[in-house]
């Protein structure tokens, strides 16, 4: 008996991938690409009412000052300064200056710089200089560890042990300490 | 002659069969990287940019609030507002939204909840400022700003 000859069977896998796309497109517009990055901030706790306020000695030369008005035009220790990029450059000399120069701080964890806006001032600008701030705190840790500024950030999840260790030495010996004052009433809403 | 007659011969198709399985990687590449849109944004949201980001490590942990100025204009103003769980809110609600969100979250995990805030560039500091001193009322002291990575060209 003469047999037909059968072809390999085959699935007709044309719309199927009409399915897979479909079901790709529904994904594409229902969902969001998680971005769960920024920057990181711990707010001071409230304070007590029971309690005075503590006070607060700190020597004139231990603060550094970056106030930001309700136009954005920045004012570093009472000096306009235009561009955020040099805030870098200048943190990094206040932080580590360890008593050289009488102007700048004392000792590193004495120093703090304090940062304050009005509420007029534009919250792109607010981060701009957050950032300029920390990523100046960051880059000293970095020049210490002799790692780049990006490893020092991702060392606080996770990391070699022994390099993590080190990192919480010199986060207490050099605390990061940017102080976010309350802004005043000028140009806001 | 007949040698090349032979090629002829070959069916021109080309084989598909593999197309579904590209694009169902790509299927599974998205459900894995994305998630479900949870709130229906009713504020503008443009993030700025900055270089110096951390991860959030915990999502779970995370709650958010978005401020901007309304979409609808109309009937919100122009102002930026205050945006959580679907409902546009004055700074004073904060601290109930706070509450709620720690209440889903197990005793332990309660001190360690993280604020991400989602503020849009044309905001000004006096709401986020708000926004901040209630959120220190309520005692959730961990804050993220969140921002995107900083490219190379600017927008």
């Amino acid at each position: 008996m003469a047999r037909k000859k059968r072809g390999a069977a085959e699935v007709n896998a044309g719309s199927m991938a009409d399915i897979a796309f479909l079901l790709l497109i529904f994904f594409l517009v229902t969902t969001t690409i998680a971005s769960d990055k920024g920057l990181a901030i711990r707010l001071p706790p409230k304070p007590d009412p029971n309690e005075p306020p503590p006070e607060v000695k700190f020597n004139e030369r231990n603060i550094f000052k970056v106030l930001v008005n309700s136009s954005d035009a920045m004012l570093v220790q009472g000096e306009p300064m235009s561009d955020a990029g040099r805030l870098k450059e200048d943190v990094k000399a206040f932080v580590l200056n360890r008593g050289r120069n009488p102007n700048l701080s004392e000792s590193p964890d004495k120093a703090v710089v304090s940062f304050k806006t009005d509420r007029g001032t534009g919250y792109e600008k607010f981060i701009e200089v957050y950032d300029e701030l920390k990523g100046a705190y960051y880059e000293i840790y970095a020049e210490e560890l002799g790692i780049t500024a990006d490893q020092v950030r991702s060392l606080e999840a996770e990391g070699e042990p022994s390099l993590q260790e080190r990192y919480k030495e010199l986060r207490s010996e050099i605390p990061m300490q940017i102080s976010i004052a309350e802004p005043s009433k000028a140009g806001g809403n | 002659m007949s040698k090349f007659k032979k090629k002829t011969a070959t069916s021109q198709d080309i084989p598909t069969s593999a197309l579904p399985d590209i694009i169902f990687m790509l299927l599974f590449f998205f459900m894995v990287t994305t998630v479900m849109r949870e709130t229906d944004l009713m504020v503008m949201q443009r993030i700025p940019q900055a270089e110096q980001l951390s991860k959030l490590q915990k999502k779970s942990l995370v709650s958010y609030i978005y401020i901007g100025q309304p979409k609808e204009t109309e009937r919100f103003g122009t102002e930026p507002r205050i945006q959580v769980n679907d409902v546009l809110i004055d700074p004073t609600g904060i601290v109930l939204f706070v509450n709620q969100e720690k209440d889903k979250l197990s005793e332990a995990e309660r001190e360690q909840i993280t604020m991400a805030m989602k503020v849009d560039r044309e905001a000004r500091m006096g709401i986020v400022s708000d926004v901040q001193q209630e959120l220190r009322n309520a005692n959730a002291l961990k804050v993220l700003y969140t921002t995107t990575p900083e490219s190379p060209v600017q927008l």
